[in-house]
């Protein structure tokens, strides 16, 4: 049995951790939540230097080529220090599409730029509240030109191209727009978590090219989906262990009644909880991982339970985080808001829980039938 | 990362399987195997056949595979033992009344006995002659386990014994039994204890079994009237009874690594299949639905969780107190999976029919399994002082003589 990561992937996820605590202290997260900028810059660039932008991008296209088992680790690092870059849009979904999909000459385009941090990519499916099912889309795609709305689109205004989900004659259609180009707009959505910026694009006759096969849009948005659901639980996973640290340490060095708050057994049994609650999830992201990186049909049902338990990690530890704090917990100035916002941030981002328990009990009843 | 065995694990699982396969019967795909602490009682027939698989793996050197050579053993690793298990589990065999002597007591004696204790006791343990069980928990002691009252008092060569245990598994079948009591209730709590082996046929050994919720009869009430035991069944000094005590709680721990996965969500899955509700089959119910879902994130949470901590076993770690999380989340879960199974099956939840009633029987005997062995709320201490870190409980009983910790309301 051999159900861990290596040495050297440990080693990877030890220096990303190192780097992250130097260059993404909350203190950025903050700086970018109070200000309009939609992202740091400087970590971005950062990030692309260390390789993590082209972690999945094969060396031919200018990428690191690590495996996903390497990426899944920088992905909890993203997480655990709330960075406040397009990773999760640009890594999880865009380069996936491509390198799922994308021709030779569009990963040419776009892959290269994308390792270097000079292109920022997104996904642009839903248009409206509940919205989750990639086939519902009303947006159109004809004669090469796009027309519709897709809101919220995360990264949506920093990002310089989409995969946008639209209907062509053949069905169902993933498609790969240029944000720069004509019939383009942007509009700022505010967030919930404002260092992880939102936007609704509006195509009016925007040029965009076919991804993959006209039609084939379904099975590709559900193969992205799962890809960027584990990556996803990672950020989740780390996020949420940081949030639980930050709530022992301050709970063992907060008293009342003359003893530390973490004596007493209504904060210690609520703790010891909550890290079950983690660790369920870490076990689900390592079963996820696997998958991921063998390629393996349990993939399909990885990637859903580990989606759904990190979301109910993440929920938890910052719900807590807040209560546990007590009344400094629930101000501007405290950093428990940051943690708060950015575990219903990730839980939104690729459709919520309820839709992704759909999704997993839709594939048990069929893998069981 | 994978879920292979190494080199040696698999040439260990080579070799384990094939005697297995020389000297049992494989389970068919829909058998199962059967376990000795969930069946409800077990027949003399059943006993007969346990002691001799027991004898049968004794003389192949497969009956106690973690202990020395010396002993009989063949001093497996704990990867190797939850490999043993893992494949004894695919074969039929008689319920294992082992468990407790294999996994604890014996491991108690050698760690702490003399060389004549051993000879006297280890031989037949390991060969099934003699059955073993563990007297530990009292009516005012469960949790709070130092707190034992059961008196032993010297008495020239002898001590004697007063006192009661409770919810001794299998003290009915048991020749001997691993005992701590309470010989100096002066002393501070855990100071005054003092740990023996029993002689469960000695006069004034009273057993009676206890009938559980759910009809079995697995565990017992033993009184001690006046029970005499020699010094020479004393382990180690007088006084040591905490620190042998420890040794035995270690070991239940270790033994604990091999629990198989639970297989409970694959049964939800497939009986939201086949029942009817609202119109259409369970698992077309949203609200059904999203339990499913919970339910089997955290069913694979707990069955991840137990490779996690495989691995670290295969690594040549001991299963540390993370491994509490397995009984905690894992109770919990099958007793709301089967609350919530019978909720969808409407007023037929309410029936026990013999062959139908796998949610009806989890659910009664799951409340057991959340308080044997370290209840919820003792976990959730371990959890979160051991793993965690966190202060140790306030406690009133420190310092004090046993004989003046207050033991319940000040009298009016």
């Amino acid at each position: 049995m051999n159900f861990d990561f290596s040495e050297d992937q440990k080693l990877l996820q030890q220096t990303a951790r190192d780097y992250l605590d130097e260059h993404s202290p909350l203190s950025v997260c903050r700086e970018v939540l109070e200000s309009d900028a939609p992202y740091s810059k400087e970590l971005w660039n950062g990030a692309a230097e260390l390789g993590w932008l082209g972690a999945a991008i094969p060396e031919e296209y200018g990428g690191a080529g690590f495996g996903y088992l390497e990426l899944v680790l920088i992905a909890e690092e993203i997480g655990r220090s709330l960075a406040p870059i397009p990773f999760g849009s640009t890594v999880y979904v865009a380069t996936e599409a491509l390198l799922a999909a994308g021709s030779d000459a569009q990963k040419q385009t776009y892959l290269p730029r994308i390792a270097s941090g000079d292109a920022v990519g997104t996904f642009a499916f839903t248009e409206g509240p509940g919205q989750n099912d990639v086939e519902a889309v009303s947006t159109t795609f004809k004669d090469g030109k796009l027309e519709g709305t897709k809101i919220p689109v995360l990264d949506g205004e920093a990002a310089d191209f989409a995969i946008v989900a639209a209907n062509s004659a053949a069905g169902l259609t993933l498609v790969l727009a240029d944000l720069h180009g004509q019939g383009v707009t942007r509009e700022a959505i505010e967030s919930i978590d404002p260092a992880r910026p939102l936007a609704k694009l509006t195509f009016d006759g925007a040029a965009a090219e076919t991804l993959g096969t006209a039609g084939e849009g379904s099975a590709l948005a559900s193969t992205l989906l799962d890809r960027a659901a584990v990556l996803t639980a990672f950020e989740q996973l780390g996020a949420a262990t940081a949030t639980f640290e930050s709530t022992k340490e301050f709970t063992l060095g907060r008293y009342a009644f003359g003893r530390p708050v973490a004596s007493f057994q209504a904060i210690k049994h609520r703790l010891a909880d909550l890290w079950c609650e983690i660790e369920l999830a870490r076990s689900n992201c390592f079963w996820a991982a696997w998958a991921l990186e063998n390629d393996d049909s349990e993939l399909k049902l990885a990637a859903c339970s580990a989606r759904i338990q990190a979301t109910t990690a993440l929920d938890l530890a910052s719900v807590e985080q807040i209560q546990m704090h007590g009344g400094v917990g629930y101000t501007w100035e405290y950093d428990c808001h940051l943690f708060y916002r950015r575990a219903r941030l990730l839980a939104a981002v690729l459709g919520g829980k309820s839709a992704w328990s759909n999704r997993l009990v839709d594939r048990l009843d069929t893998a069981a039938a | 990362m994978d879920f292979n065995d190494t080199a040696e694990e698999a040439t260990f699982r080579t070799e384990a399987h094939s005697w297995l396969s020389a000297n049992a019967e494989v389970l068919g795909p829909n058998e199962v195997g059967r376990n000795a602490l969930s069946e409800m009682n077990l027949s003399d027939e059943d006993i007969a056949e346990a002691k001799a698989w027991q004898k049968t793996k004794a003389d192949a050197g497969w009956a106690c595979i973690t202990w020395p050579k010396e002993y009989g053993g063949r001093g497996a690793t704990p990867m190797q033992n939850v490999i043993w298990k893992q494949e004894e589990a695919k074969f039929k065999t008689p319920p294992d009344i082992f468990t407790i002597g294999v996994g604890m007591c014996g491991p108690t004696v050698l760690t702490h006995g003399t060389p004549e204790q051993q000879q006297k006791w280890i031989p037949k343990l390991l060969s099934g002659e003699e059955v073993w069980c563990q007297l530990f928990s009292e009516p005012s002691a469960g949790s709070d386990l130092a707190g034992l009252r059961t008196t032993a008092v010297a008495d020239g060569e002898d001590w004697i014994v007063n006192g009661q245990k409770i919810w001794t598994s299998g003290a009915h079948l048991s020749d001997w039994g691993i005992l701590v009591t309470r010989h100096d209730a002066t002393a501070a709590k855990h100071a005054g204890l003092t740990y023996f082996v029993l002689d469960m046929h000695a006069p004034g050994v009273e057993i009676r079994p206890i009938t559980q919720i759910n009809g079995g009869q697995g565990f017992c009430e033993v009184f001690f009237t006046d029970v005499r035991i020699p010094d020479a069944h004393r382990i180690d000094a007088i006084g040591n009874g905490w620190r042998v005590a420890i040794t035995t709680l270690m070991n239940e721990r270790a033994s604990i690594g091999a629990a198989g996965g639970d297989k409970l969500i694959d049964d939800f899955v497939e009986f939201a299949q086949e029942t009817p509700l609202n119109g259409g089959r369970a698992i077309d119910d949203a609200g059904v639905r999203q339990r499913i879902a919970e339910f089997y994130a955290r069913s694979k949470g707990v069955e991840y969780t137990g490779h996690r901590t495989l691995t670290a076993l295969s690594r040549g770690g001991i299963p540390g107190p993370e491994a509490s999380l397995g009984k905690l989340i894992g109770g919990a879960l099958m007793q709301e999976m089967s609350r919530f199974a019978m909720d969808i099956q409407g007023q037929s939840g309410a029936m026990m029919e013999s062959g139908a009633d796998k949610f009806q029987s989890t659910y009664l005997g799951i409340p057991g399994l959340r308080i044997a062995g370290g209840t919820d709320e003792v976990l959730r201490n371990i959890i979160s002082e051991r793993v965690l870190g966190l202060p140790p409980e306030t406690r009133l009983d420190k310092n004090v003589a046993f004989k003046d910790v207050p033991t319940g309301p000040p009298s009016k």
